[in-house]
């Protein structure tokens, strides 16, 4: 991550749900966003995330009148044989915003819902060479779970 | 995974002096409280100065301080400063013993190789602490 132009203490955020109107600002600086997700993969996720269902949540950070983060999380349920639990599968902070502490408030609101929604346990896979991604969830008390992901070229 | 003893003495060090929070430890007490030799600790304090990590504070109650970032600097990058941890050797091997058993064990061994890395590479200091304290509030 780069380095941050604000620490934690000094950043006023306000962390809500996503509207669509925030979409074009996320794609701005997700970096998933230069390479396989576009506008419509973004109001996909929108339309399946964005609504209050329970079981799905897409927050956005704001800073001030800017969007300088979000997070997308979901219950799953019995997937793999595993009891339910909540996969944070999405999560993008600002690059000038990054260790601020944006990125923790947002995952603790997550873990706040899938609490509240009845799970008490909290997913995330990330790919093997993402060092950021990856000390993010470590920092978070994240550890290897008893799943491993196999896969094979088809 | 087998760490040799500097690499272990690097890590037991950089994690007592980063919890210290800025304050100072005389290597004769990590020495003792690792229970280590003074001589081999003192080699391994002066390779974490060379590379920034800590800052040896001279005179009468001197001793060493954490100088790294915390939240940038991982296991893997104290390991390496004592021991290699790369995947070439496996690969290296395969090539120069291409039977189909040597490149087939390699495979294996180069994935995880990089599991291991990956881990290494996303355990900050800053994450062992609060592994090691997880009552703290630190973020």
């Amino acid at each position: 991550m780069n380095s941050s132009v604000l620490n934690e203490a000094s950043i006023a955020v306000q962390i809500r749900r996503a509207a669509q109107s925030d979409l074009a600002a996320i794609m701005a600086f997700d970096e998933r966003s230069n390479k396989d997700a576009n506008p419509e993969y973004w109001q996909a996720m929108f339309r399946r995330y964005g609504d209050d269902q329970g079981k799905q949540l897409f927050l956005v950070c704001e800073h001030g009148p800017e969007i300088v983060g979000f997070i997308i999380g979901e219950v799953r349920d019995w997937e793999f044989g595993s009891s339910p639990c909540g996969w944070v599968f999405a999560l993008g902070v600002r690059p000038d915003i990054r260790l601020g502490g944006v990125a923790t408030r947002m995952y603790r609101e997550m873990c706040d819902f899938f609490r509240r929604a009845g799970v008490n346990k909290v997913r995330a896979m990330v790919a093997r060479q993402d060092n950021d991604f990856h000390s993010f969830f470590r920092s978070q008390g994240m550890m290897a779970g008893p799943y491993v992901q196999l896969e094979k070229d088809l | 995974m087998k760490l040799q003893q500097s690499t272990l003495l690097g890590l037991y060090a950089t994690l007592e002096l980063a919890r210290a929070d800025g304050g100072q430890r005389s290597a004769a007490e990590i020495a003792e409280k690792f229970n280590v030799s003074l001589n081999h600790l003192a080699k391994v304090l002066r390779t974490l100065v060379r590379a920034g990590l800590l800052q040896a504070v001279r005179g009468v109650g001197g001793g060493y301080r954490f100088l790294g970032n915390a939240k940038r600097t991982t296991l893997m990058d104290v390991i390496e400063l004592f021991e290699p941890v790369s995947i070439e050797g496996f690969e290296n091997h395969a090539r120069a013993h291409p039977t189909d058993v040597e490149s087939g064990l390699a495979i294996a061994l180069v994935e995880i190789s990089e599991m291991m890395q990956a881990t290494l590479r996303s355990i900050t200091i800053r994450t062992m602490l609060k592994m090691m304290n997880p009552d703290s509030t630190t973020a």
